[in-house]
């Protein structure tokens, strides 16, 4: 897919870290794909949509670093929309999110939501202060909100307010975030792997599927191609929560 | 169905469709699923000594008629890539290790450290400073690299060739001198591309190699200078990407040849690839040998 270029709209500030960037154009994407973020000049970056023109971005490296430099009509060169993201079935259906990995979840509930389906959030985050969207995901309906610190919601990580529901009571789960945390969630919930569609991260290098960087262990799952989103139970019989390949391809641990 | 089977570099091919270096070799699964999909052998990412990042982004950059690329050679190094071999090779089909260095002493370093089917020397990467064709465009250092790897190594080695240069038969000659088994022809072309919303070139690395189906009238032609002057076989590369391809090819001397970019499309090239040709050959009747070479008839040595 070719470059293209895209003047920022707007930059909205959702935590102290985390920053919405609305873009000028609609790229029609399905909530769960992603785009390559070119900062002209520094790298290029994948990142997830939080909306149909926006991106919302955690700060953690130089290319990031790069963009929260840039405001309102700076330009930058991007490429998609890429993966394949979440396919919405059923009536009732869960959302369950952690830290900026709620972000595709939003744009996600907002889409079942405008087709008429009943939406629940379970989100966790570190603390109150970094709890993002949670407007977006009341308009849509119940929510439970879980912290690292107790400081909102249930004290603890997001599976700590699985108990919360019965899973059996809906159609489909759809989770995103960082990668223990979900592996967390998938773990404890193996009965219900096959109705869980999960939003993973690798390392993209290409993000067209022919490099081979993201591939993911004993299937060869090219995530940036066939993914990002990835069924739980194959998942659970992956290399995911167990180890991960950094930019030389090397194993290395899962982070979060 | 005419057989597809043949001995090429001295490796036994199930078929002659195989894995280009660079493209989805980075993982044992990754490579299992090629040669799972059809592949008549897998090459694998080019590895080096010493772990490398590669070059910041964007890597790849879609251009009319292919893909151009820079990844910058990112690799674990050899030390951690043995396991990756192993797992490639319980599909059972050849494996060959890519390998890179920068010197003779590094090259062979490796190939004495590595276990794999045959080894194919990256004398041609474009876009990595001190590597591939920064070496590989010397006929001195091509020949004195192919030596230092087939003393240090028991398989056979391959050796391939970049096309930036005034005379690729140089540098195959100076491969078979060296003790090559085959030569891989061609690597990608020295390419670039800029954005002209903001004048950057699109590439981290400013410049990169261009591959697929743009480049295969070069890689023809290559490939058949190639063939009809060396006692070692051709194994052809550049932009293939159907059976069509793979037949003009084979027509130009190659004795195998290597898919890379065209899996863009899906793993499916493989069978797409070998099926074509088995029919092409019924209906011709002709043999897999009968084809290579075809299109020297008439050429004056």
């Amino acid at each position: 897919m070719r470059h293209i270029s895209s003047i920022i709209k707007e930059v909205r500030s959702e935590a102290s870290l985390i920053r919405t960037f609305r873009l000028d154009r609609e790229l029609n994407p399905t909530p769960g794909q992603y785009l390559m973020l070119w900062i002209r000049g520094v790298d290029e970056i994948p990142m997830s949509f939080s909306g149909p023109d926006s991106i919302t971005v955690q700060s953690v490296g130089q290319a990031t670093e790069a963009l929260f430099k840039m405001g309102a009509g700076s330009s930058v060169g991007l490429r998609g929309p890429l993966g394949n993201g979440f396919v919405l079935q059923g009536k009732r259906i869960l959302l369950i999110g952690g830290g900026v990995g709620s972000a595709p979840l939003a744009f996600l509930g907002e889409k079942a939501r405008s087709e008429g389906m009943l939406v629940t959030s379970l989100l966790g985050f570190r603390s109150k202060d970094d709890i993002i969207f949670q407007e977006r995901f009341e308009a849509l309906g119940d929510v439970v909100i879980t912290t690292d610190d107790g400081s909102s919601g249930i004290a603890g990580r997001a599976s700590a307010g699985l108990k919360e529901f019965s899973l059996f009571d809906f159609d489909q789960i759809y989770l995103c975030g960082p990668e223990m945390m979900m592996w967390d969630v998938i773990s404890r919930t193996r009965e219900h792997a096959a109705k869980t569609q999960a939003c993973i991260n690798r390392y993209f290098k290409c993000a067209a599927g022919v490099c081979g960087s993201c591939c993911l262990d004993p299937d060869g799952i090219r995530v940036c191609l066939e993914g990002p989103v990835i069924t739980a139970d194959r998942l659970l019989e992956s290399e995911f929560g167990r180890y991960r390949r950094g930019p030389t391809g090397e194993k290395g641990p899962c982070r979060g | 169905m005419p057989s597809l089977s043949i001995h090429a570099g001295g490796l036994d091919l199930a078929n002659p469709v195989l894995l280009a270096a660079g493209i989805l070799g980075t993982t044992g699964a990754s490579l299992c699923r090629a040669a799972r999909s059809g592949a008549g052998g897998v090459v694998t990412k080019s590895v080096g000594s010493t772990p490398r990042e590669g070059h910041p982004g964007p890597c790849i950059v879609a251009v009319q008629g292919g893909l151009l690329n820079a990844m910058g050679l990112p690799n674990p190094s050899y030390r951690n890539f043995q396991e990756e071999i192993d797992a490639a090779r319980l599909a059972g089909v050849p494996v060959i290790a890519s390998i890179f260095g920068s010197s003779p002493a590094e090259f062979a370093q490796i190939a004495r450290s590595l276990k794999a089917d045959a080894f194919e020397l990256n004398l041609s990467c474009p876009h990595a400073e001190k590597f591939g064709s920064e070496l590989g465009r010397y006929p001195d250092m091509v020949e004195s690299v192919t030596g230092a790897v087939k003393a240090a190594a028991d398989v056979p080695v391959w050796v391939k060739l970049t096309p930036n240069t005034a005379d690729i038969l140089e540098l195959g000659l100076a491969a078979q001198r060296g003790g090559a088994s085959a030569v891989v022809a061609i690597n990608t072309l020295k390419a670039m591309a800029i954005d002209i919303e903001s004048g950057y070139p699109i590439l981290g690395n400013r410049f990169g190699g261009l591959s697929g189906p743009a480049i295969k009238p070069v890689a023809v032609r290559c490939a058949y200078d190639l063939a009809s002057q060396l006692e070692i076989p051709v194994i052809g590369v550049g932009g293939i990407s159907s059976w069509e391809d793979a037949a003009e090819m084979i027509m130009a001397g190659a004795r195998a040849v290597q898919v890379g970019t065209a899996l863009q499309d899906g793993y499916g090239i493989f069978k797409d690839i070998a099926s074509g040709l088995e029919r092409y050959l019924e209906r011709k009747s002709m043999s897999l040998e009968d084809l290579c070479g075809l299109a020297w008839r008439g050429k004056q040595h």
